[in-house]
Order: C-alpha cells, then sequence, then structure tokens
C-alpha cells in the first residue's frame, strides 16, 4: 500500500533518490529534544522526555488520548516554551530565525475570513521572495494546484468543505516553504478520500526533502507513513523505533495494547 | 393636539420640498459627523487592535479606562474642548472656536473611545480564533492587526455605525464649541434644541424625522451588508 502510494507520488516528482525519495533538507536536523518538562500550573503534561531525530525520514507521533502529542507538537514548534530541557534544531535552540523555517498544519484548520486564494496571498506575503521565485500569484496558483483547489479559488474559504478547508490550510504551510512541517492530526475528521489525498500531499512534500513530524492516532495511517515512530504515554516517551520494528515488535505493554486496540491505562 | 397634527404636516411639507434652510443643516450635520467618525476610526481601530493583541502590565487599567470613557459626558467634553480653544486657551491661535471644526473635534473626542473600545472586544474575539495560527506562521505584530482589522470589516462597521450614531445624535459638546450659529454651525440636534425653545416645532419635527430616518437607513445598510457578508461566510 505504502509503495504503491509513495511510487504514485513519485511520479509527480522530479529528483528522486534510489528509495524513491529526493535528497533530504539536512539544515533543520538533528532535531535534539533534552529533558523537557512540560508543567503548566503544577499539572504534567510533558515529563523529562529526551530523544534525538537525526535522520530525516517521516516521523510519526503516536499515543493514545491525553499521551502529550499535540502539546509535544507546539514545544517542538516553539508554539509553548518547555517548563525545563531544552530542544534544539541542528545544534541551535529554537528561535525566531528557525520557526520561520517551519509550518504547522492544525487538527481544525483555522482559515482568514477571505477568499482561498487570498488565504495563500497572506502567507505568501509574511516572508521575502528572491528573485529567481515566480511571481506570487503564480506560487499561489501552483499551490492550490497541487491541493486540487484550483477551482475553488475565489470562493470564501470558510465556505469549502472540511477536506478542502484542510487541503488550504496544507497549501497554506507550503506557501511558506518549510524545511519542517509539522502536521496534528489533520485527516482525523476527514472522510477516507480526503484523508488519502492529505496524505498523498504530505509524501510528496516528504519526497521534495521536507523534514514531516506527524500526529496520528490512526494506526493504518502510521503504518502508511511512517518511518518511524515516537510512542507517547502519560507525557513520556516509551518508544522510539522505526516503523517496521514498532508495528512488528513493539516493546512497551502500552504500546501493545494500543495496537491491540485495548484501552490504554 | 391639532397643533401637532398641524406641526407634523408642515415638517412633511419641509422635508418633502428640499427647503434650503433644512437641507443646509443636514448636508452640515452629515459633513460633521462623517468627519468626525473618520477621525475617531482612524484613531480607535489601531487603538483597539492594539490593546486586543497585546498583553502588558497595566492593560486592565486601560480597558476600564477606555469603557469608562464612552460614557464620557458630551458637555464636559464640550467644555474642555472650548477651554483649549478659546482665545485664552493653548490652542487659541488656531481660531477654531465657533467654528465646524471645532463641532468635529469635539465629536472625534466623544466618539474614539467608543470605536476603541467595541473595536477591541471584536477584535480580541477574532484574535483568539487566529492567535495559535498566526503565532505559528510568525505574522509580525503590524501585519496582524491590519489582518484582524480587514477580516472583522464587517463587524467594524457596526462599531463605526455606533459611532456616527452618537456623534450625529450629540448636541451638548457642538453648541458648546459650535455655538449653533445659522448657516455656519447649525446642525440638525441644536437646531431642533433652538426651534423647540422658540416653539417653531415644524422645523424641530422635521430635523427629527430627518434624523430618524437617517438611523433606520444607515442600520439597515449595515445589517444588509453583515446578513451577505455572513450569507458569504466573510463574516
Amino acid at each position: 500500500m505504502r509503495e504503491n502510494k509513495i511510487n504514485r507520488v513519485n511520479s509527480a516528482s522530479p529528483k528522486t533518490s534510489t528509495n524513491g525519495r529526493q535528497a533530504p533538507k539536512p539544515t533543520l536536523l538533528p532535531l535534539e529534544v533534552k529533558a523537557i518538562t512540560y508543567k503548566p500550573a503544577g499539572l504534567t503534561i510533558i515529563d523529562s522526555l529526551t530523544f534525538k531525530l537525526t535522520q530525516p525520514g517521516l516521523t510519526v507521533i503516536m499515543g493514545p488520548n491525553g499521551a502529550g502529542k499535540t502539546v509535544l507538537l507546539r514545544l517542538l514548534h516553539g508554539m509553548l516554551l518547555p517548563t525545563s530541557g531544552n530542544i534544539t534544531w541542528a545544534d541551535q535552540p529554537l528561535g525566531q530565525a528557525l520557526r520561520r523555517r517551519q509550518a504547522m498544519v492544525f487538527q481544525t484548520p483555522v482559515l482568514l475570513r477571505r477568499s482561498a486564494a487570498a488565504n495563500i496571498d497572506f502567507v505568501l506575503g509574511l516572508r521575502s521572495s528572491d528573485a529567481s521565485m515566480p511571481a506570487p500569484n503564480i506560487r499561489r496558483d501552483k499551490l492550490l494546484n497541487r491541493v486540487r483547489l484550483l477551482d475553488r479559488a475565489n470562493y470564501p474559504a470558510r465556505a469549502l468543505s472540511g477536506g478542502e478547508q484542510q487541503r488550504l490550510s496544507l497549501a497554506r504551510a507550503l506557501a511558506l516553504t518549510p524545511d519542517v512541517l509539522f502536521l496534528d492530526e489533520p485527516t482525523a475528521s476527514l472522510d477516507p478520500a480526503s484523508a488519502q489525498l492529505i496524505e498523498d500531499i504530505v509524501l510528496d512534500e516528504h519526497n521534495r526533502g521536507t523534514k514531516i513530524i506527524f500526529v496520528t492516532h490512526d494506526i493504518g495511517q502510521a503504518r502508511r507513513l511512517a518511518d518511524n515512530i515516537l510512542f507517547l504515554h502519560h507525557g513520556r516517551l516509551l518508544e522510539q523505533a522505526s516503523a517496521v520494528n514498532f508495528f512488528t515488535a513493539p516493546t512497551s505493554t502500552a504500546a501493545r495494547q494500543y495496537l491491540s486496540g485495548q484501552i490504554v491505562i | 393636539m391639532q397643533d401637532f397634527s398641524e406641526s407634523f404636516r408642515l415638517a412633511f411639507t419641509l422635508v418633502a420640498s428640499g427647503n434650503s434652510d433644512l437641507m443646509e443643516i443636514i448636508g452640515l450635520s452629515l459633513r460633521v459627523s462623517l468627519i468626525a467618525v473618520a477621525i475617531a476610526c482612524t484613531l480607535g481601530l489601531p487603538i483597539g487592535a492594539l490593546i486586543a493583541t497585546s498583553r502588558f502590565r497595566g492593560r486592565g487599567v486601560i480597558l476600564v479606562l477606555l469603557n469608562s470613557l464612552m460614557g464620557l459626558p458630551p458637555v464636559v467634553v464640550g467644555l474642555l474642548v472650548y477651554l483649549h480653544l478659546s482665545n485664552a486657551g493653548p490652542l487659541g491661535w488656531l481660531q477654531l472656536l465657533y467654528s465646524p471644526t471645532a463641532m468635529i473635534i469635539a465629536q472625534a473626542i466623544l466618539i474614539t473611545p467608543i470605536i476603541a473600545a467595541l473595536s477591541r472586544q471584536v477584535i480580541e474575539d477574532l484574535h483568539l480564533e487566529y492567535a495559535e495560527q498566526f503565532r505559528s506562521l510568525c505574522v509580525p505584530l503590524p501585519k496582524a492587526i491590519i489582518a484582524l482589522i480587514w477580516d472583522a470589516r464587517f463587524s467594524l462597521l457596526t462599531v463605526a455605525l455606533a459611532g456616527f450614531g452618537r456623534a450625529i445624535a450629540e448636541v451638548g459638546a457642538v453648541i458648546i464649541v459650535g455655538g449653533n450659529i445659522a448657516h455656519l454651525t447649525r446642525v440638525m440636534t441644536t437646531a431642533i434644541a433652538l426651534e423647540t425653545s422658540k416653539g417653531d416645532l415644524p422645523l424641530a419635527l422635521a430635523l427629527g424625522l430627518v434624523l430618524l430616518a437617517l438611523a433606520l437607513t444607515i442600520n439597515a445598510l449595515v445589517m444588509a451588508l453583515h446578513l451577505s457578508a455572513k450569507k458569504y461566510s466573510y463574516a
């Protein structure tokens, strides 16, 4: 299933490596998380988390509800500051300059009260573009075409369907040409066809060399997308493994229970 | 009772005939109040947006102050503007007292806090919705403020309307700084006050009818705009 999808996506990507993916953008790796804790108002949400990501593969963060997946994503993106510990990207602390090289797609898209095209225009206007880049309107149309919304360009963004809104949200994130793309359960409320479309775009972006960090509850989706997995439970990292190892031989009881559909306590 | 009926009949005749004095008063009223609203929006919207999007020490005090200023007594504002613009005042050299400009200043002072306080609430609600996305996109504050004002434009129109309503209906401040001089600073409210005190009810009633019609028309227009924006998911 996954190979088929990668092959399909690769047909649209001009430059691919031997494993079917483009050479990664190495600039923001490694990501190093050292003993971070996030404890707002005394409630521990992330508890002494330590890990390092050195490989450009697509990382999926999994775990039951309340595991701290979304908070971890926000911490990695610098939207929240850890109570203690530190996070570095490419051996640099996460500052505004690094944050501008990242983008995030939220579970519920928040779109501006404008047309779909104007939502992209707003983001394109946030970053300076160099002379080698096509004109903003051409880049906008390419992005809308990429997420199959070109025919909806002049529609009010909030009048689009849920799947279309999420694709627009993804296009808006891609307009930033990020080196790292975070996605927080972007397909949680979408039908299978819409979810697959999002997955295709994410894989395509991954093939273009963008580091993807994807939060999902959907085990099938994680199997299709992930190169490596971070499994969280109660704010702790229970497993960091390759997707193959995680799905065939999870080492923690919580992960085994989670994968077999049992209630994880 | 018959006198009142006759007064109403005469008032309608005045409006229908397009009486030149009446039109002059209406024109000046609209000019003064619209310019005052424009100035108040230019000042009040960015102030409201800045307070809505910023967190700083003393913000609560500023909010209380801003909300209190919404109830500024017009005669006090009129008196303060008078003191500043009179020959003995610090701005006396401008020679603005008893001019439409003085009335615009007084009305702008009265309604700027209204625009700022109401727009603060509208923009803060929208900012709550956009904040996380803006933080993720690293949107600079000035761009965030412009985006918020633009996206809240239909709600802010209602805010501007509230300001206009206050300005056009205001009498205390404009009578002090304008002096209600015929063909120079006489506006609808000051004319109504004067004509009523003189017992000339037809003109007072005619102006009252115009005021009411104006309020109704503008409200209807803004509501129609707001509804159509909502229908197309822009509001």
